[in-house]
């Protein structure tokens, strides 16, 4: 058995010598492949605060990543078109600024994640695996038919936006933001973890009566938990628009919540690194698995029936023989 | 705004929610019966769909394309339910999630692997097609008429196998109270792989019926999966009545959404805007009508009272 | 005399044509431990639900501390002093016995919004639970997972998570459920001293432990409240016997 901090040491240094790796060997993919991982990491990271502590299954957490997306695209866009965007009377320029768009993101994410929250978790089981699925449709079809913004082609950013003080084109300039993002985003997870929330949290996942009883409210806690959740996946959206400057519905789709839970539960439920370690396997197979064949998702079914029905705990849960949160 | 589109929009939302009955159905009577969701019910619908292209490309029979799409459905739904289903009885809806999640990978490549990335065809059957003319002087497609009966027979034949049949007292009684009937001796893996198939029969038929209409493709079943979610959540889990009545809202809503929306934006903006602004509704009409419902009644219109 | 801690004033509660809750009227007063005991099927369940908060009567009133908590919310009625422990351990048992107990200290203290600073290291949560984890005898255990504690220890652990809300009022459903000799002595003896902190309306089919701690017995059959009176009069009231301790006899 290994401790797990061991595993999550390792993890973090390999996160960060393969990109260094590939500079000396000048292989600028890599590091594009591995700044893909640490975003998608970033939106797991976000999901799990939801699903390992909170145990909701969402299973349209693509929304948010998706408005991350959209908010980063459509405010690039009106910054390079020089036209401005028109909400609610207002004419807002647009900007090609991280920070700004990364803002914009977590807000209008929250604010999502607030109302699908009230909707959504006033079901519980099934119902709100059915819900929050059907809200991920309901923005990916609505996405389509917004033809302002590309539609189902969906929209171009020609340069990537800026950072005060970098060049964001130079791909480790980016890769670094994005670890950067990574690592904050870890360390907020891990101190929400053992705060008193973090304990309510897990409580209200497990025992929701005995939460009412001490004299909490379960609802309020998850509903808190989805907000913070929708706002760090918002985030990883934007970032991945920027990556591939290029957003489109897809973002939103239903392949992709599916993709998130599943990069969740490989690297192991509720476990700090699981969302990183899950991610990091997850673009290796897209990219090892995927020039062998392609059909590789055949073999990723397999290997997520394979942890589902004998290795719960995921690969981190192997390899500390810690089992994984039951959600 | 004619009349005569009016009534040829609501019987295409009838068109389309009988459809989606025959999804919801099954997902729902495997919910009610095996407490199970089943994400992979989308990839039966599309199991069936091809099992009905492959066998009328080799014979030209309809009837015999839709007899495959049955039996092809029902075997695979039953072999699924052996070998992997079976071990998820019981277990966090977020294991049933994810390894129905994997089913879906699995079928989705492999049907890919098998018939390539192209659509395939299945061909309306010529005495099925043409119009039709309805008393009123109404136009309206043979087919899709026919797929309207199929829809209300089998709703018929569903209510016939579950209020009067033994097998549907085994059922009724297993939503019920799953560890009484085992005690009373009725086999429950038997009874839990039939109902199983019964789903994915059903499943495999609308695949098949509505393959004939739009195209046989990979990935076509989720987004029907999808929205008969949605007609569970507003009907209740559980409940056929629900998922019925469900069905049919959802499929008036989706057609009748798309036509009345921009009409009733251009009343007071101009048509460009209003035919956008309501197309974008009308995408969404399906889900804000789930929304309201789970407001009014958080368990669907005839589910479980909390 | 003094005002009832905890009392229903005519509880009534149907379901379809089933009257579970028939008229009931019972108070719990400051210092003593008032059994409710009863053959299975007679209502006791559906009559803790409508106290604690989990079931609306549909008439009637309950009264925690002199207000009327009917419409109370099961988190309201906890703040307002009621602590109870369940017939089978509400507890969550990938946590340990620790973080389980700060959970009822956290309930307490009425705040969770805090997403900084560890639970564990925090004084004012871990001074309250661990009290509470002394007095039930569990303090070695503290870091023990839950769910490898024995069943005796568990329900020693749903007593602890309890009293950290310092409750002005107990309700116990079946607190020796399931555990031995030994243990049902250990536990007798601890609610014997709780008493006097705070009341406790004791649901147990256990009669040895009933005999031995009530000050009051209060016999539900069908919903209704057949017979109230001291252990005395109880054991020796022929509706009693016929209706219930007749059949053990």
């Amino acid at each position: 058995m290994i401790p797990e901090r061991l595993v999550n040491w390792v993890v973090f240094a390999g996160l960060l010598a393969v990109p260094l790796w590939a500079i000396v060997v000048d292989e600028p993919f890599t590091i594009t492949l591995v700044t893909r991982a640490v975003i998608l990491a970033i939106a797991a990271v976000g999901l799990n605060i939801a699903l390992g502590i909170g145990g909701l299954v969402s299973l349209g957490h693509a929304v948010f990543f998706g408005i991350g997306g959209y908010a980063m695209g459509i405010l690039a866009y009106h910054a390079q078109t020089y036209t401005s965007l028109d909400l609610f009377g207002l004419s807002l320029a647009g900007t090609k600024s991280m920070p700004i768009i990364w803002l914009v993101a977590i807000v209008v994410s929250a604010l999502a994640a607030w109302i699908i929250g009230l909707l959504s978790l006033r079901t519980s089981g099934v119902y709100f695996i059915m819900i929050t699925l059907a809200f991920g449709q309901m923005f990916y079809y609505f996405a389509i038919s917004w033809s302002t913004y590309g539609g189902e082609d969906g929209l171009s950013i020609y340069v990537r936006n800026g950072f005060p003080g970098l060049n964001t084109l130079v791909p480790i300039q980016f890769f670094g933001l994005c670890f950067a993002l990574l690592c904050i985003v870890l360390f907020l997870n891990a101190r929400l973890q053992n705060a008193p929330f973090g304990l309510a949290l897990n409580a209200a996942r497990q025992v929701p009566t005995r939460v009412e009883t001490v004299g909490l409210n379960p609802m309020r806690l998850k509903l808190v938990a989805f907000v913070i959740s929708g706002a760090i996946t918002g985030l990883a959206g934007a970032l991945f628009a920027d990556l591939n400057r290029f957003v489109s519905p897809t973002m939103f789709s239903w392949q992709l919540s599916g993709e998130l839970i599943v990069l969740i539960v490989i690297g192991g439920v509720g476990r700090l690194y699981g969302p990183v370690v899950g991610a990091c396997l997850f673009v290796a197979l897209e990219h090892w698995l995927g020039a062998l064949t392609e059909f590789w998702h055949i073999y990723l079914g397999l290997i997520l029936l394979a942890i589902v029905l004998f290795a719960r705990g995921g690969i981190i849960g192997l390899l500390t023989g810690k089992e994984g949160a039951h959600v | 705004m004619s009349t005569l589109l009016i009534i040829e929009q609501v019987l295409n939302g009838l068109q389309f929610g009988v459809m989606l009955f025959l999804m919801a159905a099954g997902l729902t009577l495997i919910f009610g019966v095996m407490g199970l969701i089943n994400l992979a019910h989308g990839s039966l619908y599309m199991i069936g769909a091809f099992a009905a292209a492959a066998v009328a490309g080799a014979t030209g029979s309809f009837v015999l394309a839709l007899a495959a799409a049955l039996a092809v459905a029902a075997i695979a739904g039953a072999l699924i339910e052996m070998t992997v289903i079976r071990r998820l009885y019981g277990k966090a809806h977020l294991d049933q999630v994810l390894a129905t999640f994997a089913l879906i990978l699995i079928f989705s490549e492999g049907t890919r692997w098998l018939f390539g990335s192209f659509p395939l065809f299945l061909d309306i059957p010529d005495y099925l097609s043409g119009p039709v003319t309805l008393p009123g002087g109404i136009q309206y497609p043979l087919y899709r008429l026919t797929l309207i009966a199929v829809g209300l027979l089998v709703g018929l034949g569903l209510w016939a196998l579950i209020e009067r049949t033994r097998i549907g007292i085994q059922i009724r009684a297993g939503e019920n109270d799953r560890e009484m009937i085992a005690a009373l001796g009725v086999d429950i893996r038997l009874l839990y792989t039939l109902v199983f198939a019964i789903g994915a029969a059903l499943a495999g038929l609308a695949g098949a019926l509505v393959g004939a209409i739009q195209s046989v493709q990979v990935g076509m079943g989720e987004p029907v999966l999808i929205l008969a979610f949605v007609v569970i959540v507003i009907g209740g889990i559980g409940s056929i009545k629900g998922a019925f009545i469900g069905a049919l809202l959802v499929g008036l809503t989706d057609t009748l959404g798309g036509i009345f929306l921009p009409e009733l934006f251009k009343l007071f903006m101009e048509p460009g805007a209003a035919t956008q602004t309501g197309s974008a509704l009308a995408s969404m009409a399906i889900y804000i009508l789930m929304s309201l419902v789970l407001i009014w009644r958080p368990t669907g219109l005839f589910g479980a009272r909390a | 005399m003094s005002e009832p801690i905890l009392a229903t004033r005519n509880l009534r509660k149907n379901f379809g044509a089933l009257a579970a809750t028939d008229d009931v009227s019972i108070d719990l007063r400051a210092g003593e431990i008032h059994a409710i005991i009863g053959p299975n099927g007679a209502g006791k369940s559906t009559l803790i639900a409508q106290i604690c908060g989990g079931l609306r009567p549909d008439s009637g009133s309950v009264h925690l501390l002199g207000r009327d908590v009917t419409q109370y919310s099961k988190q309201a009625r906890a703040r307002s002093g009621l602590g109870r422990t369940f017939q089978i351990s509400a507890l969550a048992m990938e946590d340990s016995v620790l973080e389980n107990v700060v959970l009822g200290a956290l309930g307490a203290s009425g705040n969770p919004w805090r997403f900084w600073s560890r639970a564990l290291s925090d004084a004012s949560l871990t001074a309250k639970a661990e009290a509470a984890l002394e007095r039930v005898g569990l303090i070695e255990h503290r870091h023990t997972r839950c769910a490898e504690l024995s069943h005796g220890q568990r329900r020693q652990l749903e007593v602890a998570v309890a009293l950290t809300l310092s409750p002005k009022a107990f309700v116990m459903d079946e607190p020796m459920a399931g555990l031995g000799a030994e243990g049902s002595k250990l536990l007798t003896a601890f609610l014997d001293q709780l008493r006097a902190e705070a009341p406790i309306l004791l649901v147990e089919h256990d009669m040895d432990a009933v005999f031995a701690l009530a000050d009051r017995i209060s016999v539900l059959v069908y919903g209704q409240v057949i017979a109230s009176g001291t252990v005395e009069e109880i054991k020796s009231s022929r509706a009693v016997r016929e209706a219930y301790l007749g059949e053990e006899a």
